[in-house]
């Protein structure tokens, strides 16, 4: 069995509740051990690094000197882009740069000398073997899934930190959807930023970036769109309701005034669900959706689920 | 102590304003080896010149030293000066108070005082000249040109007039080069085939041009004047001597590869001409794609040649030639966009096309007749965009420099696209617009006229939506983000120095640039010559250039040429490398770091040690003739053994002692 230290990242215990419980479900059937790391804290994404420079190397630095200490020859995983980037250059600049590594080092009050690697799910799918594991677990096929893989720019950017070698086209999500029947469709916003770290503090500016990606998804041709991010996946989610209703305004040139505060739900023929890549896992290996908390999407995925899973022999009535 | 005369320039105010040119010559009367001391305005006019000769006469000097500008602007015209004054023109110093001095310093005084030691350190580095002698070597009367782009064609044509034999050699199965595959050229949009073809048309015709086509240089050796050059004629599998170029076989070929000339927007047999106007009109077979020549089977063209030209056992032949002058007219390739911009694509959009692609496309010759259509579904383009400075002015994708014509070729572009296609659009994405050129500004004029819309902005991606490719980018004027729905997008990529150039400036001894193009001589003075003696470049190997420039080069490089031919015998540079062979210990030090390959190790004969014997030991020669003078050796050298001559170690010492008497 494979282990890795797990940093699960503040989101999982609250809005990414629906991928915690696919990644435990989906890692518990390919036989992969996530161990927690003890007594973890916040990474500092998306602000710390930002007011300050010691702070943003401090948060990530003690979780993964905790990890080093307790785990010695374990990489470390995380299921969220935010937190991996953070986690990931945190490394990168401790084992580079030894000013950094005494900094931390200070702050924190213990030895970090970053020996192991730090990982996102895509990384440990990646494996040949996990990918042989996938398949066997798989119980269902989907069809006529047109999934749009969406990456996130911190899982890959940058690329001198990540190591990615496809800045602008990655392959790994589309290579693992694809084992469950999914169709990943050829598009063009595979790692382009959703805003979600700037939602409150630059709408204005920050608003357009998910509309986009959720248009050249459908534009595309895509009927669901896969993530391996929680943040890029509630902000994807959330904000379509408001876009599909400002593109509204702007095509009939009137406001479509949300009702006091209650925003009209928007026509199910525009929006797009939106479910991490463990989800879609999860469900390929025969979780049903009360178990996964699928109803706790801001878009509704079962739609589109049940269509993609009917005809099938093995699958019951979804939901 | 031989009498020295020391001469101060006033450079009109150039030198005479910064510091005291008096007492810089009071000061130069007081050094004890110089008899004799003066100043004038002038000192490279007519009268200047004659006062020195005067004081030759007069005073009986023997050396001279002549404060004045940089040795390299008019240290040749005094030693031309000497040669009539019967002082031998290499016991000349120029001390430079200009450059070095007056043009750098504010502080009169202090500027007065460097004067006076820079002319010192002169006086005391002639004392120890000897006098040098030029020595003659006889020239090949027959050049080289290296390249059958419009550069090579040009050169070759006008040494040839000239009465010169010439060379004119290429790689591909035919002349044309880049030119070939345009459509228009700007300004004027005269058709490129009807300019560029006749040329090709009288290379083939011309009685003193030898056409190499499938050639490449595989080594060279020699020097100015005399160079030896063994070119590979790669196998072409038909016998040009007697194919009539009928055609018949390239008819029959059932291979359909991708054609290199039609940028792969169409399919070629295997046995081919280039494109129809080829010169020589006669096939090759490419033997890549010969099903016959990969698997022994077929043999269709064979069976229909009515006169017998196919052999699939042609081989690849060694010549070797001699020449005197070399003309290298390499020049281009265009950067492979593809594995620099993810962002646009990284390749995967077939409507995403360079500007070669799309002269293919827009040429009457080419794979759609000349209809503008995109390559995946041969709709129509309603709305294109082009894009510019791909590649170029970039330095994070490895081009700082400006490609030059892209900007031209970008407002041809759009004008050929906005008269073709009723009711389209053209946006093209730009940094800047440069149009220093004859016509070039009025030109980019008409094209915003016709409708062209410029968006100054680089684009950062290029994405599929749709039917369409988006492309994205900032309208830097507005401030903000920009999105056109495009049918078909041109990238106006960079110009690359083209395949195996640096291989082939290796074979010469060539320097070049940062960027990879052929180092001219000195930019401004001497721009078709290279460092090496002899070897002359054409075109856009040296730079991005457009037409117009490149076929001016190229006649200015075959004038270099024809003046080198000309000469029945050359004079060479006496200031060379010379070894000492008593103290050569034959270690070879000095060999490989010459970049001319100038030094060879020989054995010469010796006595032994002791002994008395007669023995050989090796030592290094320098070949005279490709020597530049450049001194590398000289450092290399562990006993001391190679001097530079007119730089010999004592007499730069003798320079840096009289600083510090």
């Amino acid at each position: 069995m494979k282990r890795y230290a797990y940093f699960p990242g503040c989101a999982s215990e609250s809005t990414a509740k629906s991928t915690t419980l696919a990644n435990e479900f989906v890692f518990g059937a390919i036989g992969i051990d996530l161990i927690e790391i003890k007594d973890w804290n916040c990474c500092g994404a998306t602000s710390a690094h930002t007011l300050s420079d010691a702070m943003g190397l401090a948060l990530p630095a003690r979780p993964l000197a905790r990890a080093e200490a307790d785990w010695p020859d374990l990489d470390v995983v995380t299921g969220c882009a935010s937190c991996y980037a953070r986690l990931k250059l945190t490394n990168h600049r401790v084992r580079n740069d030894s000013e950094a590594r005494y900094m931390a080092e200070k702050i924190i009050g213990q030895p970090y000398e970053a020996k192991r690697e730090v990982l996102n799910f895509l990384d440990i799918m990646g494996d040949a073997d996990v990918r042989k594991s996938i398949e066997s677990a798989l119980l269902r096929r989907f069809r006529k899934l047109k999934a749009a893989c969406y990456y996130g720019c911190l899982n890959i950017r940058p690329a001198e930190v990540t190591g990615a070698n496809d800045r602008e086209n990655p392959q790994a999500m589309d290579e693992v959807a694809a084992l469950t029947g999914a169709e990943p469709v050829d598009w063009g916003f595979k790692t382009e930023c959703c805003g979600a770290a700037h939602q409150n503090d630059a709408a204005l500016e920050a608003r357009p970036l998910a509309g986009r990606i959720i248009e050249n998804a459908r534009a595309c041709g895509a009927n669901v769109i896969l993530t391996a991010c929680p943040m890029c996946q509630m902000n994807l989610e959330m904000r379509q309701s408001e876009y599909i209703r400002k593109r509204e305004e702007k095509l009939t040139g009137k406001p479509q005034f949300p009702l006091l505060g209650m925003i009209k739900p928007p026509d199910p023929e525009q929006t797009i669900p939106v479910l991490s890549i463990t989800e879609l896992l999860a469900i390929a290996m025969g979780a049903g959706g009360r178990r996964l908390a699928l109803d706790s999407h801001h878009v509704p995925v079962g739609g589109v689920i049940a269509g993609a899973l009917r005809g099938d022999a093995e699958s019951e009535v979804f939901i | 102590m031989s009498k020295t005369g020391v001469f101060i320039c006033h450079c009109g105010t150039n030198i005479a304003s910064a510091l005291d040119v008096y007492k810089v010559a009071e000061a130069a009367k007081a050094i004890p080896d110089v008899s004799y001391a003066a100043e004038y305005k002038y000192m490279c006019s007519e009268p200047g010149q004659q006062l020195i000769l005067d004081a030759i006469k007069e005073q009986g000097l023997k050396r001279i030293v002549i404060a004045a500008c940089s040795p390299r602007m008019h240290e040749i015209t005094f030693r031309k000066m000497l040669k009539k004054s019967g002082v031998n023109e290499y016991l000349l110093e120029i001390a430079n108070i200009r450059e070095q001095d007056s043009w750098v310093h504010e502080d009169t005084g202090k500027a007065t005082e460097k004067a006076i030691d820079l002319v010192r350190m002169a006086v005391a580095k002639v004392q120890k000249n000897e006098p040098l002698k030029t020595s003659f070597i006889p020239v090949t009367k027959r050049a080289l040109v290296i390249g059958g782009g419009i550069a090579g064609i040009q050169a070759a044509l006008d040494i040839a007039d000239a009465g010169h034999d010439v060379v004119l050699l290429e790689r591909e199965p035919s002349i044309g080069g880049r030119m070939a595959m345009l459509d228009k050229t700007f300004p004027t949009l005269d058709c490129s085939a009807c300019i560029s073809t006749p040329k090709m048309v009288d290379v083939s015709a011309h009685p003193n041009i030898t056409l190499m086509t499938s050639c490449e240089v595989e080594s060279v050796s020699g020097y100015i004047g005399n160079f030896k050059v063994a070119i590979r004629k790669k196998a072409k599998y038909v016998n040009h001597d007697i194919c009539t170029g009928c055609g018949l076989c390239e008819e029959k070929c059932p291979v359909k590869t991708d054609s290199a000339f039609n940028r792969g927007l169409s399919k070629r047999p295997a046995i081919y001409k280039l494109f129809p106007q080829a010169v020589p009109a006669k096939p090759v077979i490419d033997k890549e794609s010969c099903i016959k020549i990969k698997s022994g089977k077929c043999g269709l063209c064979e069976k229909i040649c009515p006169l017998g030209c196919i052999d699939y056992n042609d081989e690849d032949r060694l010549v070797e030639e001699e020449f005197g002058a070399i003309v290298l007219a390499t020049g281009y390739k265009l950067a492979e966009w593809q594995s620099m911009y993810d962002e646009y694509g990284a390749g995967r959009f077939p409507d995403v096309i360079d500007g070669l692609q799309f002269e293919r496309l827009v040429n009457a010759s080419g794979p759609t007749e000349g209809r503008i259509t995109r390559p995946s579904d041969g709709k129509e383009p309603k709305t294109v965009v082009i894009v510019k400075c791909v590649g170029s002015r970039d330095i994070k994708k490895g081009h700082p420099y400006c490609s030059r014509a892209c900007c031209m070729y970008a407002a041809k572009h759009a004008h050929q696209i906005l008269e073709k296609i009723p009711g389209s659009r053209v946006f093209i994405f730009y940094i800047d617009v440069r149009t220093p050129g004859k016509g070039y500004e009025e030109f980019y004029d008409k094209t915003r006229k016709d409708g062209a819309v410029y968006v100054r902005g680089r684009v950062s991606r290029i994405y599929k939506e749709g039917d369409h490719i988006v492309c994205q980018g900032e309208d830097s004027l507005l401030g903000r983000q920009v999105r056109v729905n495009a049918d078909l997008v041109v990238l106006e990529t960079a110009m690359e120095p083209s395949e195996g150039s640096a291989e082939l400036l290796g074979l010469l001894g060539c320097a070049k640039d940062e960027d990879g193009w052929i180092q001219e001589a000195h930019p401004k003075l001497r721009p078709v010559e290279t460092q090496v003696g002899g070897v002359f470049l054409a075109g856009v190997c040296q730079g991005p250039k457009d037409i117009p420039d490149t076929v001016a080069q190229a006649s200015a490089s075959a004038a270099k040429a024809i003046g080198l031919l000309n000469k029945d015998e050359m004079e060479t540079s006496p200031m060379i490398a010379s070894v000492a062979e008593d103290k050569c210990s034959g270690c070879g030090a000095c060999e490989p770091i010459c970049p001319y390959k100038a030094i060879t190790l020989e054995r010469i004969p010796d006595r032994e040690p002791g002994t008395g014997r007669k023995i050989e030991r090796p030592a290094a020669r320098v070949n005279a003739g490709l020597c530049q003078g450049c001194g590398a050796c000289t450092v290399a050298c562990r006993t001391g053994a190679i001097d530079l001559l007119g730089f010999r170690n004592n007499q730069i010492l003798q320079e840096v002692d009289a600083l510090w008497p």
